[in-house]
């Protein structure tokens, strides 16, 4: 038992690293990375794993270490935006339905409903493609997808709170019921917003690298793990496995460690959830 | 009477994150054929981990230390796993708190005592199921058939008990452990469960151990009682003898505790709270809430004495007039 | 009668869900910059010309009016025009729904018969190796993305150990597909007894339904594993046992019974994992099914079938979740009869 708590603890803190790297190294990319992302090497197109290119070179001769630091930008960037936007979105479209009730309550909760009756994916690829294919509008699309995850936890926790004890003494004192809601929400409510926006930044990842490999939202030459996954995945069959392995591998590494500092944060910052998993 | 379980120094440890939980101490007693025997304690005191570890169902991170159950002569303690499953259920069921938990919710009731039939006695299906009825009628049921073919969620917190009661005495065992097998239920609900329990067990010739924390109760069925405090048991004997003359310390501030219509006494709480059983003292784990605690009190563990024909306490400061120690 | 109410409660929610569904799928398709006639007309065409497809189409008339004639279209099963492939998008989608539903029912396959046993022997065998790597599986499994996993196993089982075929649809080039019947090859191939067709089916199904299976294994495991640890602590577990069943009897049957009820309700999110899924593994491997018509038209700038994949796969989701909830209706006792 304290061996596991050790470990998971450990093992979060290893997360929380990664996420800080990638996260340094993207802000830093034109320091970091070894060549220019866009330059290519022609002595050296589709070099395997090699000292001068320690990831290989695409069919172009471009360095893939470069490529892939410098794509990490987009990633981190779009997921960001949208987990931003959908949390302020999300947050004030709850607050609002809990604060004010009635139709719109309903009207809310009922346009949150019909967006989570599609799969994710699937309307934000809907959404991307009718609002055309720019990465701006990629971020839109998650964000649209995402809004109802922090609206029904605002909305929930706004309800809770007025059903609370501490509503009722305060009620009796004489305070008015939404201003104890909103004094009372915030504390109640920042754990389980950061710990569903953790969460969500993985799943924003997955999202932004799924869209652009069915070349939604990035236009070449600039890069993104998804679409460097989908450049290289011709060359699968052939045998040059550098040039999917290393950018769907940071994918799958960075969204581990949202989701393992997510988990974490779960447990100690939401006792309601905790032992879930 | 001949003893059909004797329990000999049991000791159940849990080994949590927070550190060693000592549940059970060393707990020593017997149960005659045919006695109803009441373990009584606050919640916390180990009874429940105690009736747990007979039928060896202490699950991980907790387990048996040390001790022997011997059990018509054999030592549980010692058996395969195989061969203490024939024992559970046959020799040996259990009633459990919360009747209504306790029964599997997507099975009707019927099903889950008609395979015991089944599973211990060979029988078919159909066998199974008159059995079945012929025991949910023996247990009190009205209308048996329609039942036996309902849900818990359909049943009272009564009548769930009753099933309960049904599926431990389907097989005639020897030995019921029933664990607060009243709690929950409407006091006169509780009292005719209590009733029938009695009345089985004088029946069928099975012994009882009955857990509570109601001394009330153990004065209204029981024929002998064990108290239990943090895990250790400091006295048992007759009913009547404790009643009429309780020796250990808490024992006496139990049964000062009971309320009474026939004495206008108020009520006396028991000061302090159940010690915790994380690296609890090396003495008397009673000593801390103790009215007459001696200096030997914090050091030694005071081991039972004999008091009188049929009682033993475990306490330094009790007065025990003739009897020698026992190990 | 507690059911019936139940099953009539259930039914009515669908109704609001619906309206909104075709709602936003309207709004996407209609109301947004990418303007239907501009696509139709073609760049170089004359305002004058825009206007008269705009008017034809009706894109001219109040918005409700617009909503109204694309619902009713919708129930004559009016899913506009491919102009990649030149033919009604239903016609398109029959043809390629065995496709889809072939590749996702191998994958539910693939996830149920590897999902639950492993969340039970994790549960079961609580922090033992087995449970580590189960839980380890669990979280890299939701933090792969499966086109890559895809990749990876094409790779391995494709370029270096040879066992797999080129991805390159449902089934060898030189092998004439069976008689259609269901149009899922497999079952195809087993009812008119086509020993080629089902092996070479069989062959092209694999790697692409493990791919996919891997993608929706993890939350499963997961959830299997957490609802069996709760419930092996429950009292009427300990009950069981206290009762004597026999181990395999009181895990299997009375555990894993009460725990696949939770398991339900995870099958609408799973379908949601495997439609999106879909897109991506079918291009992949070049798998002819519904995901890779919207993705190439997608390409090709083709906005009618992307819009009539994505409200299709919502109703479907929709009607997933209305089974779903039926579904946990009649497995649960204490809902059935209330």
């Amino acid at each position: 038992m304290r061996w596991r708590r050790l470990t998971r603890n450990r093992l979060s803190f290893g997360a929380l690293c990664v996420i800080l790297a990638v996260t340094l190294t993207s802000l830093l990319a034109p320091w970091v990375a070894p060549y220019d992302p866009d330059n290519p090497d022609a002595e050296a197109t589709l070099a395997s794993v090699s000292m001068r290119h320690p990831l290989g070179t695409d069919v172009y001769g471009r360095d893939q270490l470069s490529r892939v630091i410098h794509a990490g930008r987009i990633d981190l960037l779009v997921a960001l935006c949208a987990t931003a936007i959908a949390l302020t979105l999300g947050s004030a479209l709850g607050a609002g339905a809990g604060y004010r009730g009635g139709w719109v309550d309903q009207l809310v909760m009922r346009s949150v409903d019909a967006i989570m009756a599609f799969p994710a994916f699937i309307l934000a690829m809907a959404i991307t493609a009718a609002l055309g294919n720019s990465i701006a509008n990629v971020v839109a699309a998650i964000a649209i997808t995402h809004v109802p995850i922090y609206t029904r936890l605002i909305r929930g926790e706004m309800l809770r709170v007025r059903e609370t004890e501490y509503a009722e003494a305060a009620r009796t004192v004489g305070n008015r019921p939404h201003q104890i809601v909103l004094y009372h929400l915030l504390p109640n409510c920042v754990p389980p917003l950061v710990v569903q926006a953790t969460l969500a930044m993985g799943f924003a990842i997955l999202t932004v690298a799924a869209l652009s490999f069915i070349g939604l939202g990035i236009h070449p030459p600039q890069s993104e793990w998804g679409q460097m996954t989908a450049e290289g995945a011709g060359y699968v069959v052939s045998g040059e496995w550098w040039l999917v392995l290393f950018p769907g591998f940071a994918i799958m590494l960075t969204v581990l460690a949202f989701n393992l500092v997510g988990d974490t944060l779960r447990d100690l910052l939401d006792p309601r959830m905790r032992g879930v998993r | 009477m001949t003893d059909l379980l004797e329990v000999r120094d049991l000791t159940v440890h849990f080994d949590t994150e927070a550190g060693l939980v000592e549940a059970v101490d060393g707990v020593t007693f017997n149960v005659r054929s045919g006695e109803i025997l009441g373990v009584v304690g606050e919640s916390g005191s180990g009874k429940s981990v105690t009736a747990l570890a007979l039928l060896r169902l202490i699950r991980p991170p907790g387990r048996i230390v040390q001790g022997a159950v011997r059990f018509e002569g054999t030592d549980l303690v010692g058996l395969s796993e195989d061969e203490m499953r024939a024992v559970r259920g046959t020799r040996i069921a259990m009633v459990f708190q919360s009747p209504r938990t306790a029964l599997n919710p997507v099975l009707t009731v019927g099903r889950q005592i008609s395979r015991l039939f089944e599973l211990h006695q060979g029988a078919s299906r159909a066998e199974g199921r008159t059995r079945t009825i012929g025991m949910l009628k023996l247990v009190g049921i009205s209308e048996p058939e329609r039942r036996a073919r309902q849900y818990a969620h359909q049943l009272s917190g009564g009548m769930c008990q009753r099933v309960m009661i049904a599926m431990a005495l389907a097989t005639s065992p020897r030995l019921l452990l029933a664990d607060e097998p009243t709690t929950g239920l409407d006091v006169s609900i509780a009292a005719q469960i209590l009733e029938l329990l009695r009345d089985l067990g004088r029946r069928t010739g099975a012994s009882i151990l009955l857990i509570t924390h109601d001394l009330g109760v153990v004065a209204e069925v029981c024929d002998r009682v064990a108290v239990m405090h943090a895990g250790q048991i400091v006295e048992v004997g007759a009913v009547r003898a404790i009643f009429a003359r309780p020796l250990h310390p808490y024992t006496q501030a139990l049964v000062r505790s009971i309320p009474r219509i026939d004495r206008d006494v108020t009520m006396e709480p028991i000061p302090g709270m159940v010690p915790s059983l994380l690296a609890p003292p090396p003495g008397c784990r009673y000593a801390d809430r103790c009215p007459r605690v001696l200096d030997v009190c914090r050091r030694d563990r005071p081991a039972p004495r004999a008091a009188a024909p049929d009682q033993e306490v475990a306490c330094h400061a009790a007065e025990v007039e003739d009897a020698p120690a026992r190990g | 009668m507690g059911f019936g109410r139940y099953v009539l409660q259930r039914l009515l929610l669908v109704i609001p869900t619906l309206f909104g569904v075709t709602l936003i799928a309207f709004t996407l398709t209609y109301l947004l910059p990418g303007n239907p006639a501009l696509v139709k007309a073609g760049a170089l065409a004359t305002p004058e010309h825009v206007a008269e497809i705009e008017r034809r189409m009706g894109l001219d008339r109040p918005v409700p009016v617009q909503y109204w004639r694309y619902v009713t279209g919708l129930l004559r099963g009016d899913l506009g025009e491919s102009s990649s492939t030149g033919r009604p998008v239903l016609e398109d989608f029959r043809q390629r729904i065995p496709a889809t539903l072939e590749l996702t029912l191998a994958s539910l396959i693939v996830a149920v018969a590897i999902g639950i046993p492993f969340g039970v022997l994790s549960a079961v065998h609580r922090d033992t190796v087995l449970d580590h790597l189960s839980r380890l599986l669990g979280v890299g499994g939701v933090a792969m993305p499966s086109f890559w996993t895809g990749l990876l196993l094409l790779y391995v089982f494709f370029y270096l150990l040879g066992v797999a075929p080129a991805p390159l649809g449902r089934i060898a080039a030189d092998v004439t597909p069976p008689t259609r019947i269901l149009g899922l090859y497999v079952v195809d191939a087993l009812l008119t007894a086509n020993g080629t067709a089902l092996v070479s089916s069989l062959h092209h199904l694999m790697l692409p339904a493990l791919t996919l299976g891997f993608a929706v294994m993890a939350p499963l495991t997961r959830m299997v594993r957490a609802t069996m640890l709760e419930i092996l602590e429950s009292d009427y577990v300990t009950a069981a046992w206290a009762a004597g069943l026999p181990r395999r009897r009181v895990i299997y049957g009375d555990a894993l019974r009460n725990a696949l009820i939770p398991v339900i309700t995870l099958l609408g999110v799973i379908f949601g994992f495997l439609m999106a899924g879909n897109v991506v593994v079918e291009m992949v491997f070049a798998w002819p099914g519904l995901g890779h018509y919207a993705v190439t038209s997608l390409m090709t700038k083709d906005p009618g079938p992307i819009q009539s994949f994505v409200l299709f796969v919502a109703v479907m989701y929709v009607l997933v979740n209305l089974g779903v909830d039926l579904l946990y209706g009649l497995a649960d006792p204490r809902i059935r009869l209330r």
